[in-house]
């Protein structure tokens, strides 16, 4: 196969597979080659993710980067990829993230039980999957890949954490392993329902018309198996408990990938499969989890201002930025759809930040609690300043990144849901609490005894924030680029489930 | 002699087996006894072999004695090592598996 | 309606933006010349505006207006905002305020700020209101002011927080912005609402459906807006903020919490009048906030001791005035904003004031520690002095046309309401020449308490030459403003007409009214601080009344009692709700999990026997049962 006619998505996969393997081969003493091989080869992989943006076209539908090759003919299941935008931005701001998270937590691998070979050798694997996982056109493979995924995340939080981190990574495994099976049992239907009906296959575009054929009855289970499983990796209410043990006991730098990146599979699940396969019983179940997802943006909101771990804290602030995600994919309007994808990228980045500056600060204080920093501004300002863009990025300050897509999400749910995007509007009163608190609890006051001589960030630690804080700023005034790649996708999602955006009610006297 | 016997036989030599399996705590005593067993559903299978005028029971039967041997081999050297350490045949003595 | 592009008006936010930035980046590499910067730029923004009134006067009235579309900033679907600019004659007015009274205390600060190790990262953060405010004026719709709301929003954080390694000041701080996000909540609602019922979310939008859509959609904008303002402009009943936002720098009070960021509010219904003429009920709404405000304000303002603090109440109420002369329709908005322009100048320059008076007495801020001042600080005296006098409403000071013709308007709204209103704006003017005279009499005339460690001395000409200019400013801008209605007539284009209104009483009689009220509220300030004297310490046997003005009303108490505690009761609760009930159910679903195996674990006694037997009696019910089925 000719490598400049390779498929990039392809490509983007098998470059970490191959950075893997090259760190199977190095020597094990040697841990800075270990490093600079896998920041390498994330750094490709963002140049190829960089590159299938440019050359992605924004004015057609459908999929892009299209590669299909059969795998398990007698199922009719295929190694299928290909890209729309909602898939592409996802997964731009994976590879994006991942060199990052390699140069933030450049020493991340010490204090584990395995070599630093073992550390970026699952980093890599994990990347291949989490590229996988949103180019997957395959019902099945994009099965196989989530649940693989867990894989390497266990034994990141496992072998990397800290704190109690076996049992953090038991149970997110569990968790995981529960919503899978049920999506299994699921997929099983699908194969099950798309035989019968004529058709054996798992191509996500042929599926999209099973619906038809399917009983009400039949629909809603095969939905609530998708949906479970990507409602515990969202995760929704009530089925959150999870991420804080995971976020409080994983690396910074693993934290960062499993909030801003596996946690993200669940909320696109839910646009990819949940809506596209059942639009149906998407529609009967809307009420339902636009509650949920209004009840995980205030209780995740109010948990985050009891929080006093700094980590647990920023889990929780994910759980309520997950229902506006949520809240706004089942508004089924072109901006709750467009914000709540928006969201998705920008969430990647704030938290990102969030999580990396926190990493530096536990570094150096070698606690996690908030009640131990105090007065960091003025010992240590440019992580202060740090720690206080990634937290006004989290609140949603117009002018950073996330204001757009909280207010598309709640713009785009006014105008079919009311009455929860007025309650969900709460949440940014919340949000001001939940980051000014651990702000001023850790950066203003005076300076706690113990902190007055801290180091400030290491050249490296501002080489690793300084994009992620560029890009929440850049597309706080500028989102088009993002948003229009999100845009044609978003409305061919919406117009799929046969919905138009409401028409302004009050404007027909003109 | 009625056809029907010949499972009587086989179905009271199995019975003595699995209660000889049963009761016994003599490692050997309970093998020779599993190997009764396996004998009666031999004769069990060529009887309705016999029946059904096919050979299949009489295959299956063979398939039987090939792996009631290899059985034995493995067996047989289970219990020797485990008299060898314990110095026991008494099966009862052998429930390491419990912890 | 096409309107004149000009592509000059981003430099008007551009200049101070890039202050900010290039500022906070360089870091300490600027502090030698960072405050010199900041000036220089604010100035640059201040002629900028200059250049553009002249250009505006030389056009015809109708084509005053101007706009620059900057880029498309959101575009999903039907919702679609540009990041747009829009000077017309209301937004330059608030240009010109900002960039000018700005820049002055910048040339303040300077001086002020100078032994503070800081001084580069305030004057960042003072460049970094100044765009934020500008854009808020001259945003085109309300998604754009919004980005400047928040910004400002942000700006008072960092302002009233400057010293945030005092832990009062931070706490200051956050409630600040907690309770402006409550305000802008309602900015939200607005905007939601605006984009859902009439598809538009522009000002130009906005106002062409006005009277097409119907009057509920018209209220609930309206009340919205109005909540927004409410929060931004420490009105009743979220105004608890502004008297702890007086932890920021007095320059940071005398610019954001005096002269303009709080005066957004008023920018804000005032540049939704369309909204307000359209929807009656939440205009007389607006009215009544204010009224209430200026009142709440005025009495807080009689019992505090702390210089900053007096004058913040005071600044609480003469918001108050400007809100209710925005709730007046469009007989009000011109007066409301004329007060917002002149209290610019005098509030202003009596924080300022405040701020040399704090600097020459060690920074202390009890005015029962002051008195005598008068004639160790001169011209901190005379320019207090000519603000105190604007501030009362004494003719011909600037004070007195703007309140006048507020009164004046209210007493006019028509029956019962004119009357309620009218009179309360009177007492208010009484209240505001008590409390006033107070803070006059006891920081300049009475008799000096303080003891001799103090060595209080005049500031230097880079603090009183603002606070001069200032002054100039507080004696004639009323005078300039209203010769002719000239403000009146300025902003006339931009609001519907009005008909023609009753005349309750004569304008001559509203004034000797006003003036009587006046002069009631001086005499009783001589007589009770002048004449008799002031103890250095707030005395404590006072009626419950002073006790309940000195806690600023209950404010805190109130907001404690009602949503702090509450709130966090509701949060320690939902901590343990989810520790106990939501993880403790996923742990049970474990602890079952693994209870059960134990369970089970009996059974396997790890004798072969049993295990025997159990497989013959499993054999025989599967048998038993295979037979019973097939019978």
């Amino acid at each position: 196969m000719n490598l400049a006619n390779m498929n990039l998505l392809t490509l983007s996969m098998l470059l970490p597979l191959l950075g893997a393997a090259a760190l199977a081969i190095a020597p094990k003493s040697n841990v800075l080659l270990t490093k600079q091989i896998a920041l390498a080869t994330t750094a490709l992989v963002a140049v190829v993710g960089i590159l299938m943006t440019i050359n992605f076209d924004f004015n057609t539908k459908g999929f892009q980067f299209v590669e299909s090759r059969p795998w398990i003919p007698a199922f009719g299941i295929n190694y299928a990829l290909g890209v729309d935008g909602i898939a592409l931005v996802l997964i731009l701001m994976s590879v994006l993230l991942t060199p990052i998270v390699v140069i933030a937590g450049w020493n991340e691998s010490e204090g584990g039980r395995w070599s630093a070979k073992t550390f970026y050798s699952l980093i890599l694997v994990l990347e291949t999957m989490m590229i996988g996982v949103f180019a997957s056109t395959d019902v099945f493979l994009f099965y196989v890949f989530f649940e693989a995924m867990l894989v390497p995340v266990y034994f990141l939080i496992g072998g990397f954490g800290s704190g109690e981190r076996a049992a953090a990574a038991v149970k997110f495994l569990l968790y995981s392993l529960f919503g899978g099976l049920l999506m299994l049992a699921s997929i099983v239907g699908i194969f099950v329902m798309s035989t019968r009906y004529g058709n054996r296959t798992f191509d996500i575009t042929t599926l999209a018309s099973l619906h038809t054929v399917l009983t009400p009855m039949m629909e809603n289970v095969l939905f609530l198996g998708f949906f479970i499983a990507f409602a515990i990796k969202a995760p929704l209410w009530p089925m959150h408990t999870w991420l804080p043990d995971a976020a409080k006991s994983a690396t910074p730098g693993t934290s960062v990938l499993l909030l801003g990146v596996l946690d993200k599979v669940g909320t696109f699940g839910m646009i990819r499969y949940c809506l596209t396969l059942f639009p149906d019983a998407s529609k009967t179940f809307t009420p339902l989890i636009i509650t949920l997802a209004v009840i995980s943006i205030l209780y995740g909101a109010f948990l985050a201002i009891g929080a006093k771990d700094i980590k647990r804290l920023i889990a929780y602030t994910s759980i309520s930025h997950f229902g506006f995600i949520t809240m706004g994919i089942f508004a089924m309007t072109t901006q709750g759809l467009s914000g709540a994808t928006l969201y998705m990228f920008n969430h990647g980045f704030s938290t990102a930040a969030l999580f990396l500056v926190a990493g530096f600060m536990i570094l150096r204080r070698k606690s996690s609690t908030i009640a131990d920093f105090g007065g960091l501004q003025r010992v240590t300002p440019i992580m202060a300043w740090s720690f206080f863009i990634a937290g006004m990025s989290s609140l949603a300050l117009p002018g950073l990144s996330s204001f757009v897509s909280e207010f598309l999400v709640l713009v785009g749910t006014f105008t079919r849901y009311p009455v929860a995007a007025v309650i969900a509007t709460f949440g940014i009163v919340l949000a001001a609490l939940y980051i000014l608190i651990p702000v001023q609890r850790a950066l203003h006051g005076p300076t706690t005894p113990g902190n007055e001589n801290l180091p400030d960030l290491t050249l490296r630690e501002k080489v690793a924030i300084a994009p992620v804080i560029a890009i929440i700023v850049v597309l706080g005034f500028y989102p088009s680029p993002v948003l229009n790649i999100i845009n044609p996708a978003a409305t061919t999602v919406i117009s799929q489930q046969g919905f138009t955006d409401p028409a302004p009610t009050n404007s027909e006297g003109k | 002699m009625a056809i029907e016997n010949y499972l009587y036989l086989s179905a009271i030599l199995f019975t003595i087996g699995a209660v000889g399996v049963v009761v016994r705590r003599n490692a050997i005593v309970v093998f020779m006894c599993i190997e009764l067993m396996l004998n009666a559903a031999n004769l069990s299978l060529v009887t309705f072999s016999r029946i059904n005028g096919t050979l299949d029971g009489q295959v299956v039967a063979f398939f039987t004695m090939v792996v009631a041997a290899c059985e034995v081999v493995v067996g047989l050297a289970i219990i020797v090592t485990i008299y060898r350490s314990r110095r026991s045949a008494s099966i009862d003595d052998a429930s390491l598996l419990k912890r | 309606m096409t309107m004149v592009t000009n592509n000059g008006l981003v430099y008007l936010i551009a200049l101070p933006l890039f202050g900010a930035v290039s500022l906070l980046l360089l870091g300490r590499r600027a502090d030698k010349w960072g405050h010199l910067l900041a000036t220089a730029l604010s100035a640059g923004s201040f002629a900028v505006g200059l250049f553009q009134l002249s250009e505006m006067l030389g056009r015809a009235t109708e084509s005053r207006p101007v706009t620059q579309k900057l880029f498309t900033w959101i575009s999903v679907g039907s919702f679609n905002v540009d990041a747009s600019l829009l000077l017309d004659q209301l937004s330059i007015c608030f240009v010109l305020l900002i960039t000018g009274v700005g820049t002055l205390i910048h040339i303040y600060s300077i001086s002020y700020m100078s032994h503070d190790p800081d001084r580069r990262r305030f004057f960042a953060y003072l460049n970094l209101f100044i765009a934020a405010m500008l854009l808020l004026v001259l945003g085109d719709s309300y998604l754009n002011l919004y980005v400047g709301w928040e910004g400002v929003g942000l700006a008072s954080y960092l302002l009233i927080g400057f010293w945030n390694q005092k832990a009062a000041y931070a706490t200051a701080s956050k409630k600040a912005f907690v309770m402006n996000r409550i305000g802008d909540m309602g900015l939200s609602f607005a905007i939601m609402i605006a984009f859902a019922s009439l598809g538009t979310v522009s000002f130009s939008g906005v106002e062409e459906y006005a009277h097409h859509a119907s009057e509920a959609t018209m209220t609930a904008i309206g009340i919205m807006l109005l909540i927004a303002a409410v929060g931004k402009s420490a009105q009743f009943p979220l105004q608890a903020w502004l008297g702890d936002a007086m932890a920021g720098p007095t320059p940071v009070s005398a610019l954001i919490h005096a002269a303009t960021m709080v005066t957004a509010g008023v920018y804000l219904i005032v540049r939704s009048n369309f909204v307000f003429d359209a929807a009656p009920n939440a205009q007389l709404l607006v009215a009544i906030i204010g009224a209430i405000t200026l009142i709440f304000g005025a009495l807080i303002g009689t019992a505090k001791d702390d210089i900053k603090k007096a004058l913040a109440a005071s600044t609480m109420s003469q918001i108050g005035y400007m809100i209710l002369g925005a709730g007046l329709g469009p007989a009000g908005y011109a007066f409301a904003i004329m007060h917002l322009l002149t209290h610019g100048f005098f509030k202003a320059g009596m924080f300022l004031g405040a701020g040399s008076v704090m600097h020459g007495m060690n920074d202390e801020v009890n005015m029962r520690k002051y008195g005598a001042l008068r004639k160790f600080m001169p011209i901190t005296f005379i320019t207090f002095g000519l603000g105190y006098l604007a501030i009362i409403g004494v003719p011909p000071f600037a004070g007195f046309y703007s309140k006048d013709m507020l009164i004046e308007t209210a007493l006019n709204a028509g029956g019962i309401k004119g009357i309620l209103l009218g009179g309360t704006a009177l007492l208010g003017a009484g209240i505001t020449a008590f409390y006033m005279t107070r803070v006059m009499i006891l920081t300049f005339t009475s008799p000096k308490r303080w003891d001799d460690n103090q060595h209080p001395h005049e500031s230097p000409i880079l603090m009183w030459l603002p606070m001069a200019i200032l002054a100039i400013g507080s004696v004639t801008s009323g005078f300039l403003l209203s010769r002719g209605d000239a403000l009146k007539h300025w902003l006339e284009p931009l609001f519907e007409e009005h008909g023609e209104h009753t005349e309750l009483l004569p304008p001559i009689v509203v004034s000797g009214l006003a003036l009587t009220m006046v002069a009631i509220g001086v005499a009783i300030a001589v007589v009770k601080y002048q004449l008799s004297d002031v103890d250095s310490i707030a005395p404590e046997d006072v009626s419950v009344f002073t006790r309940i003005a000195r806690r600023d009303l209950l404010q805190d108490d109130i907001n404690e009692a009602l949503f702090m505690r509450p709130g966090q009761a509701l949060t320690s609760a939902l901590v343990k709700v989810d520790e106990s009930v939501v993880d403790g159910a996923v742990r049970g679903i474990g602890q079952m999990a693994m209870g059960s195996g134990s369970a089970l674990r009996q059974t396997q006694t790890g004798f072969v026997r049993s295990y025997a037997m159990l497989i013959l009696v499993g054999a025989a019910v599967l048998i038993a049962a295979i037979w019973v089925v097939t019978q």
